[in-house]
């Protein structure tokens, strides 16, 4: 019997503790790990007579990367003197530049006095951050401010999006991909049931991206759907599409008139000539949405602070245009982003602040290729890590909780199993290269003494 | 396409002093061409397709939800009718007693522990990247303690949010279409238009209100609290008291019916306390003050209104151990894994902010600057009744409900703005029950309550 605590990163009282039991499902690869939470009513006293969202029950697991936490502090609790080094969940780890926390900090202070108060803000957010980000992050691309709205992240986002387009859109995601995609989708009600036998969901449409496909879907066998979610650069895989490849997925919508979402959530991380935007691939405005956020190039992944465009142009079946739509879902389940994050979001835009986080962004980008450099020495095929800060490192045949296990338990070091992404990552590690560097180099001795 | 120019009218500076130093003006300015875009897209809202055949569509359906909504939500309506007040008479000295946006400056207490912690995030100890998706171990154990101490309520019920509005919808994403929902009418608008946008109410009819919602009539007639025995079951209750708009706090007697009435029912109660602290009586301020509350309630609440969070954003959720679905299956489980996947935490910032807000000092500060709203109150009652208008609420909450017998309640928010220059919002924006109320809210300098008592009285001497 495997205990995991589901909750938060802390200890849960006795009560709270779901009775777990670990199932692997020996036959089909590709299969996730069953963590199967019993449904035995753990609380004494009167139900209520609400029926559980019975979109809810399709979700058999925990969300991926609470599992991950879960079973770093059960590491922790068996082995207490284990220096634990965690490249799983993707946090980042060296601190805000300067001008940006001092920018924050004079911003709070300012919301003391009577000229520097304000309240509410535009739930589209904040005009001049809108008008940043439309100028600076999509120079001669036509983005418009009032396309931008500012949120408290991508993640956030997805699942407004998804409450946006509702249940009863079709949805493909790549395979592996941010987890996010897929349960926000069941949340909603779009997936349907999940098959135990292949470990996907019945409404969804899986679109491979492997190595032999050059971690870009072949879409001459790809289904229609409503939606296509798109990340590049990719997490988990690193891979940034081309601007071919992108072309072809900008095709594929156009064709079948569908609309893609696209998450740049890594875009800075680019170190090629990939397109950092969707918007770069003509006739791409008609089509897609495009996500992003301040987490992984500001470090605010506790900040919180993002942004979705939708373009003027994008228009549903009947003309209506999904802006307007959009618009409704901001001002009615939102009510704006942080004005002390978005005030320290317009830093981030301001000329010193991006040099400021450049140099940051390049740091995780040495430390992915110190991790790449180590894996290659290894004789293990690793990818990504140029584009992104994500290391996918390929164990043929191996199921990759067990590769996780592994590693964990041999060099105190947490991963991400691949499956967690989906049954396409099933096979492959993500190793995330944000950490300080002593850390990092740390790990790679302990790596290299684990495979060699 | 549209507003290039009126986009090039607003200030384009993207320099972080654009942020600070914000002069009204220059807030102003601002507001107007957000509002004269936004005025068009409510215009495209109610308007037919886009006429242009030749533009490119997608194949993709629209949600038919969002097809249900009536126009706008109701406080960008108001801001943009604000906007082309100010449009037109340029010269008019527009006061807002209409959103309930809070306007004292943040108590320098907890401003400063949020500078500070912006500080501390650029420095390699302080440094914190993301936090627990429910929220900080210590504001969730504060909370627990500052407001539900001894009602068995202790910090993993407690859920950190980025604001009440925002929770709402999650709970109703975790709800799923298939709930049926209760509201009091009038009602905060934010209950039935995320149910709406979830799938759970049938068309809107005018006067009626949308189908499938329970339509709980809160008058002076019944004292503002709906007769049960009249209420046809429904799985979700949204009880807010305080109450916006009314300003009625239910009694400890009305919260026992009420949660008696949830039990029988075998509901859910959505009670939300965003103005507890306005209270005045000692009509509870938490529904898990009754007894048997923790098995039929969650409780969600915001310091928007009480720390001028209003832009910073934060908020918490109580949903108890003890809450279950028919299934037996608790309630946190489900909101925890949308809280874990559909949000991100709060952030870090507005925590630290919280956490201030909560000491000693923060307490005290916050009760200062509510007790001033609550003067603003008074003098708004005080105003309607010399003028022999029968007036409610004001006591428990900052908010002004003043009967207008008879009348459209958007002929009179016109009215009151024409005439008078000060914004309102017209009782219908929450719900059919609404009809032929205003709410005048008490967010105000001292000087604008003042001065928009005294044009109240010039118009209805």
């Amino acid at each position: 019997m495997f205990k995991v605590l589901s909750y938060s990163f802390m200890p849960c009282p006795n009560f709270l503790k779901p009775r777990a039991s670990f199932k692997v499902q020996k036959d089909a690869i590709g299969t996730r790990t069953l963590l199967n939470v019993q449904k035995d009513a753990i609380v004494c006293g009167t139900r209520t007579k609400v029926a559980r969202n019975p979109n809810m029950e399709r979700l058999p697991n925990n969300y991926l990367f609470p599992e991950i936490e879960a079973r770093q502090l059960e590491h922790e609790k068996k082995y207490p003197d284990a220096q634990v080094i965690s490249l799983g969940i993707g946090d980042t780890t060296e601190p805000i530049p300067d001008v940006i926390t001092k920018t924050m900090s004079d911003y709070a202070l300012s919301l003391s006095t009577l000229e520097g108060y304000s309240g509410y803000g535009a739930e589209q957010g904040n005009k001049a951050l809108r008008l940043a980000i439309a100028q600076k992050l999509y120079p001669d691309l036509a983005v418009k401010d009032t396309e931008v709205f500012v949120s408290d992240g991508s993640q956030c986002d997805i699942s407004r999006i998804q409450l946006l387009l509702g249940s009863k859109v079709t949805v493909a995601v790549q395979d592996p991909s941010f987890p996010a995609y897929i349960d926000s989708s069941v949340i909603i009600g779009q997936a349907s049931d999940l098959q135990p036998t292949t470990g996907k969901y019945q409404n969804i449409e899986y679109m491979k991206c492997v190595p032999q496909n050059n971690f870009f879907p072949d879409l001459s066998n790809a289904s229609r759907t409503d939606v296509i979610f798109f990340c590049s650069p990719n997490n988990p895989t690193g891979h940034a599409a081309s601007r071919e490849q992108l072309e072809q997925l900008v095709e594929f919508a156009r064709e079948n008139g569908s609309i893609i979402v696209y998450d740049t959530a890594y875009a800075a991380y680019i170190t090629d000539k990939s397109p950092r935007s969707i918007y770069e691939i003509p006739g791409a405005r008609e089509v897609a949405i495009e996500v992003s956020s301040f987490s992984k190039s500001a470090g605010f992944t506790g900040v919180r602070l993002g942004w979705t465009v939708v373009p003027e142009e994008l228009l549903y079946s009947d003309g209506f245009p999904v802006v307007h739509d959009y618009n409704r879902i901001m001002c009615t389940c939102f009510n704006g982003a942080s004005n002390i994050a978005q005030a320290g979001g317009l830093e981030c835009l301001s000329t010193e602040g991006v040099r400021a986080l450049c140099s940051k962004v390049d740091y995780y980008k040495e430390n992915a290729q110190i991790l790449l450099d180590t894996f290659s020495s290894l004789g293990l095929k690793a990818y990504g890590g140029v584009n992104a800060p994500y290391v996918w490192v390929h164990f043929p045949g191996r199921r990759s909780w067990d590769v996780f296990s592994e590693i964990l338990q041999k060099t105190d070091i947490i991963t991400v199993p691949g499956c967690g992404f989906g049954p396409g990552g099933e096979e492959f590690i993500r190793v995330g290269a944000f950490g300080h560097r002593e850390t990092i180099l740390e790990a790679s001795t302990r790596l290299k003494s684990l495979f060699l | 396409m549209i507003h290039r120019h009126l986009i090039s009218t607003s200030i384009s500076s993207s320099s972080p002093s654009a942020f600070l130093g914000q002069d009204h003006l220059c807030n102003l300015r601002r507001r107007i061409v957000l509002h004269r875009v936004k005025k068009s897209w409510i215009c495209k809202c109610s308007a037919k397709p886009s006429a242009d055949k030749t533009a490119y569509k997608t194949k993709v359906s629209r949600n038919e939800n969002m097809g249900k909504l009536q126009a706008g939500y109701l406080f960008p309506e108001i801001k943009r009718r604000r906007a082309a007040h100010m449009l037109k008479f340029p010269d008019a000295q527009v006061i807002s007693l209409g959103i309930g946006d809070i306007t004292e400056p943040i108590p320098e207490v907890i401003a400063s522990a949020m500078a500070k912690r912006s500080k501390s995030l650029a420095t390699i100890k302080g440094y914190s990247g993301y936090g627990a998706e429910q929220g900080e171990k210590l504001l969730r154990a504060t909370i627990a303690s500052t407001f539900y101490a001894n009602l068995g309520i202790g910090e993993h019920d407690v859920f950190i949010s980025d604001g009440a509005k925002n929770d709402i919808s999650r709970l109703q994403v975790l709800f799923g279409s298939d709930v049926t929902v209760a509201v009091q009418d009038p009602s905060y608008p934010a209950y039935v238009d995320s149910g709406v946008i979830m799938g759970q109410t049938g068309r809107y009819q005018n006067n009626v209100g949308y189908g499938n919602i329970e339509y709980m009539k809160c008058s002076p007639d019944n004292d503002f609290f709906p007769d049960l025995s009249s209420v046809s079951r429904a799985d979700v209750i949204f009880f807010c008291s305080p109450n916006n708009p009314t300003g009625s706090a239910a009694s400890r007697n009305q919260l026992t019916q009420l949660v008696q009435f949830a039990k029988d029912n075998g509901s859910i109660i959505i009670y939300d306390s965003a103005y507890a602290l306005y209270m005045s009586d000692d009509s509870p301020k938490s529904i898990f003050e009754i007894p048997g509350a923790k098995e039929v309630a969650i409780e969600i609440s915001s310091f928007s209104k009480y720390a001028g969070f209003t832009g910073v954003r934060l908020g918490w959720t109580v949903v108890p151990k003890e809450l279950q679905f028919s299934d037996g299956f608790p309630v946190a489980k489900d909101f925890n894994r949308i809280v874990c996947t559909c949000f991100n935490g709060a952030s870090n910032i507005a925590q630290a902010g919280g956490l201030a807000c909560l000491s000693p000092e923060g307490l005290e500060a916050m009760q200062e600057v509510i007790g001033f709203y609550k003067e603003n109150t008074h003098i708004i009652i005080e105003t309607f009744k010399s003028l022999g208008f029968n007036v409610y609420g004001g006591k428990n909450a900052p908010y002004v409900w003043v009967h207008f017998p008879g009348q459209n309640s958007w002929d009179l928010f016109e009215e009151i703005l024409e005439k008078t220059h000060v914004v309102t919002i017209p009782g219908s924006g929450f719900g059919p029950g609404g009809e032929g109320f205003i709410r005048v809210s008490a967010f105000g300098h001292r000087a604008n309550v003042l001065e928009a008592c005294k044009r109240f009285k010039e118009l209805y001497k």
